[in-house]
């Protein structure tokens, strides 16, 4: 946005970009991409036991337009590419990407034609979460670790493509 | 299809259904009675779950008793490994005892699926699956761990509780 070019680093501005970091780094909307077994512990983890709903980002939302952290969970072919870069691209500004699980960040045991060997060759990715699947723990951490990466961010200066 | 004999059949609420007041009390006293049963979630950066032995976390390099690396690089491991994560480059060791060690060890965390099939090819137990399970980071770079950080693994792990003096750490925070 424009008005953090113009007002600069200033004790309004740092101020205004706290207030509005913490209140996006509290209630994240998660907008799951599940195409695997890793949904399946995408789904554990908002259940009662690990409870995604303690960080703000119980609210799921299954439209784009309404979220701001995608969770890729799953392997992403050639064919699915395409529908998955729409959708980010569908996605409001702030946004932010978790590649969940060995398959969705490198291609993980499928090193073949068909699946693509990380979704960061497409798309941006903020956090990694390794395993197969991850265990839900290991996906709150990567929650902790985007509220932390979201914390130090300029929230009106801020620029993505 | 013929549907002549079928019976219609309404209900009508009476007085008492229509408040709609003993609906919302009996469907507010199943949350009620939620209140009085056993937390069960797990509060995780403050708890931790401790797995049980066997588990398979992330990977580290163990150490002999001199803390040299126990590898000898004989590249079983990456042999047998499904998903090619694990690449090495050995060469001759500078110590009597052996003849190869690795010059550089890494393994890609992302691409590994922590199946435990080199640990179950290593002839030397030189490598071992350690209970760290939340290693998420922000980079690839970062989750290609060398030599280095898998024994800074064996390091952290060799005691076998990790995740209490992670506690512990939380609590002086």
């Amino acid at each position: 946005m424009a008005v953090g070019s113009k007002l600069g680093d200033n004790i309004f501005t740092t101020t205004i970009d706290k207030f509005v970091n913490w209140s996006r780094k509290n209630s994240l909307w998660p907008m799951p991409f599940g195409t695997a077994c890793c949904a399946i512990e995408l789904m554990a983890t908002l259940g009662p036991k690990y409870d995604m709903a303690r960080f703000g980002a119980e609210a799921i939302r299954f439209s784009p337009r309404q979220s701001d952290l995608m969770i890729v969970a799953g392997r992403i072919n050639i064919k699915m590419m395409p529908v998955l870069q729409r959708i980010y691209l569908q996605m409001s500004d702030p946004k932010w990407v978790v590649s969940m699980g060995a398959c969705a960040s490198s291609g993980g045991l499928f090193d073949t034609y068909s699946t693509i060997q990380g979704i960061d060759r497409f798309i941006p990715v903020d956090v990694y979460v390794p395993g197969c699947p991850p265990r839900p723990e290991t996906l709150l951490d990567a929650v902790l670790k985007i509220q932390k990466k979201i914390e130090k961010e300029h929230s009106l200066s801020r620029k993505r493509a | 299809m013929n549907v002549k004999n079928v019976k219609r059949v309404t209900i009508k609420p009476n007085i008492w259904d229509l408040l709609y007041i003993p609906a919302i009390i009996g469907g507010l006293s199943i949350t009620f009675k939620h209140l009085f049963k056993k937390h069960i979630t797990l509060e995780y950066p403050d708890e931790k779950w401790f797995p049980p032995p066997g588990y398979r976390g992330a990977i580290r390099l163990n150490r002999d008793e001199l803390g040299r690396e126990k590898c000898v690089a004989c590249e079983m491991c990456a042999t047998a490994c499904p998903a090619n994560a694990i690449s090495m480059q050995g060469g001759a060791a500078p110590w009597d005892d052996r003849e190869k060690y690795p010059i550089w060890y890494k393994i890609d965390m992302l691409r590994c699926i922590l199946c435990g099939m080199c640990e179950e090819a290593c002839p030397e137990e030189a490598i071992e699956l350690t209970v760290i399970y939340d290693f998420a980071d922000y980079t690839r770079e970062s989750l290609i761990w060398d030599k280095e950080r898998l024994l800074k693994n064996y390091d952290l792990t060799k005691d076998g509780n990790y995740y209490k003096r992670q506690l512990e750490e939380n609590k002086k925070r």
